[in-house]
């Protein structure tokens, strides 16, 4: 079942029991050091499995080792030491290449600031999605039409992002994620920049992608945004741990 | 290959959303390679037209003369040089080829019979040194068979006649104790101030008048023989007519000669080094052009290409997409520069310039156009590597981070 199936299947497609499934996301002992003097011990050897289909909140306050979690997790760095496993493939000691091919076929992304380009249109910023994760050219624009006609906005096809409300571009973010069909959802503080309305409205649009059986990852420093998901771990001064 | 079209397609997008920029990047690049493609074209056009200029009174290349002058006053009558040339032409399969002799003649002008300078020859010359007759015509082979000589005189001929142009259908008597009628049929013009009535006439119609033994002493006493060859021809073809006239001139100096040292091979060589010259300063201007303005653009796109590496773009990718970018921008200015080329060669009278009478104007250099877009081209690959680098270097991290 793809991403788009999921995206259309209703509400209640959530695994029975998430823990049989096989891990998308895995750390075992990664740890992240900074260089310098002293070195930074941004994220202390940490283990965390995530399971496909699950909804995974990362809560911290500012400075504990979020950022550098995601960054890890997006296959933006590499831990110092450990390994991380995507959908069981080790990541750590793997070719830039690779990577970028991982992320590009496995990992949405879905930015606190939205990241759109201003001079692309919502479509085409979507678009942008498929080009480097091996959508056939062909199905590229069927395939952005129907992700932003699944998050509201197929009326704002050929709008520029800069013409969009926050909560719209919001949307239009979470679209481009998804158009591609990952194995999981990363969002780096995905309402940190909505009022509370669009702030509702895009953990709405999280909890239907979670319902369809997309396993997503939320890392947020506020509660009532962590609350959403089925479950939640904290960082802490760099230290992961599992809030009950 | 489907990548590359894929790149292509990127680039081309991305200098659509960015033409301002774009513009201003390339207008060095288009000025550049329409310098290179217009200076390489009106190169060529003055080349022409010194060849031309060599070709009308050296012939054009390559042209074998051959020359003969008795050794003594006891040298043999040439009464079968004629003869000997026909034989030549027909056994070596000549078929451009004009007797030239320089003579003079009797014409009778109201006020009085002078001696004119005349020139002998056959109708193949007026296409052999481009003969240009600035009214009425050059002769034809039918004027070979007419009974009246027919006539090509320069200006001062034709107003010492008195006659204001062949609207009147001048004649002229030709002679002096049995003059025939001449019909003159085509006027040139003077090449020089102060210069002297002349004639053109051909050789086969003035020999029923004037024969070689004839002259007055003024000229040649034998016409010569110029014949228009291959150039790799011309090498064997000149002893052999040396020797076939000579055998039929004994007591005479025989030589034959051709022209290829007047040809245009410095001129061409040291003009075309001027053009690459200018074209390539004009290019380097336009390239430190296009790369101080890539190098902004890319600082500008540092978030875009953090989000576009976010999303599985490799390296590699994002390294040749900026650097399609350039290639492309520079393809497009380099073809609008040969454009503009072609519109400035087409509509200004470049060969007036030269003098005019450029009779073979030669067609657009479209090795030039090619030449000034892979230059243009190559410039554009050049220019993009260092904000291609620079783009390759952008840490994700940071360029996602706000």
């Amino acid at each position: 079942m793809t991403v788009l199936d999921l995206l259309d299947t209703p509400q209640g497609g959530v695994p029975d029991d998430p823990g049989e499934a096989p891990p998308v996301v895995e750390l075992r002992a990664a740890e992240r050091q900074f260089p310098g003097e002293p070195p930074v011990h941004a994220l202390y050897p940490a283990d965390l499995q995530v399971r496909a289909g699950e909804y995974l909140s990362v809560v911290g306050p500012s400075g504990s080792g979020k950022s550098t979690l995601l960054n890890l997790l997006g296959l933006l760095d590499r831990p110092s030491d450990g390994e991380y496993l995507l959908d069981g493939i080790p990541t750590a000691r793997a070719g830039e290449r690779d990577r970028a091919a991982l992320r590009a076929r496995h990992i949405g992304f879905v930015f606190q600031a939205f990241h759109l380009l201003p001079h692309r249109t919502v479509l085409e910023n979507v678009l942008l999605a498929t080009i480097y994760s091996g959508v056939p050219r062909a199905e590229r624009r069927d395939r952005a039409v129907a992700a932003l006609d699944r998050v509201g906005l197929s009326h704002r096809l050929d709008f520029r992002p800069t013409v969009l409300s926050g909560g719209e571009r919001q949307r239009t973010a979470v679209a481009r994620a998804v158009v591609s069909q990952p194995r999981v959802l990363l969002a780096d503080e995905p309402t940190g920049n909505l009022d509370s309305e669009s702030s509702s409205a895009v953990l709405e649009l999280f909890d239907e992608l979670h319902a369809g059986g997309l396993t997503l990852l939320v890392i947020t420093h506020e509660d009532d945004v962590s609350s959403r998901a089925q479950r939640r771990v904290r960082i802490t001064d760099g230290h992961l741990r599992e809030i009950a | 290959m489907t990548g590359l079209v894929g790149a292509l397609v990127e680039a081309w997008d991305e200098l659509r959303l960015h033409k301002l920029r774009v513009l201003l990047a390339l207008i060095g690049v288009a000025a550049a390679v329409m310098a290179i493609t217009a200076v390489t074209a009106v190169v060529q056009m003055l080349t022409q037209a010194y060849t031309e200029a060599g070709e009308r009174s050296m012939g054009r290349q390559v042209t074998i003369t051959i020359d003969a002058y008795p050794r003594s006053e006891q040298a043999a009558p040439a009464s079968e040089l004629d003869a000997t040339y026909a034989v030549a032409l027909e056994r070596y399969g000549i078929t451009w080829a004009t007797r030239d002799w320089y003579t003079s003649v009797p014409f009778r002008f109201p006020d009085g019979t002078r001696q004119v300078e005349v020139r002998a020859v056959d109708p193949d010359l007026g296409t052999m040194q481009r003969v240009g007759v600035d009214e009425g015509r050059w002769f034809t082979d039918a004027d070979v068979d007419s009974y009246a000589p027919r006539l090509v005189v320069n200006d001062v001929f034709l107003e010492s006649l008195g006659a204001g142009g062949l609207e009147s259908h001048p004649t002229v008597l030709l002679g002096d104790e049995t003059p025939v009628r001449a019909v003159i049929v085509g006027v040139t013009a003077r090449r020089w101030p102060g210069e002297m009535a002349s004639a053109i006439v051909l050789y086969d119609q003035l020999t029923r008048w004037y024969t070689p033994e004839t002259s007055d002493g003024w000229g040649q006493p034998v016409p010569s023989l110029k014949v228009w060859v291959p150039p790799e021809a011309a090498d064997d073809l000149a002893p052999l007519l040396r020797r076939d006239v000579a055998a039929v001139l004994p007591g005479w100096d025989v030589q034959a000669y051709d022209n290829r040292d007047t040809g245009t091979g410095a001129l061409d060589g040291a003009a075309r080094w001027v053009a690459f010259g200018v074209g390539a300063f004009a290019l380097l201007l336009g390239g430190l052009g296009l790369v101080n303005i890539a190098l902004v653009t890319v600082r500008h796109r540092i978030r875009e290409i953090g989000i576009r590496r976010s999303f599985g773009a490799t390296s590699g990718r994002i390294f040749f997409g900026v650097l399609m970018e350039s290639v492309v921008a520079t393809a497009v200015a380099g073809l609008v520069g040969v454009v503009l080329a072609v519109a400035v060669i087409k509509n200004v009278p470049v060969d007036t310039l030269f003098g005019g009478g450029i009779q073979d104007r030669p067609p657009f250099p479209v090795s030039a156009a090619l030449v000034g877009m892979a230059c243009a081209t190559g410039v554009g690959a050049l220019a993009g590597l260092i904000p291609a680098t620079v783009a390759v270097r952008v840490k994700v991290i940071d360029a996602i981070r706000y």
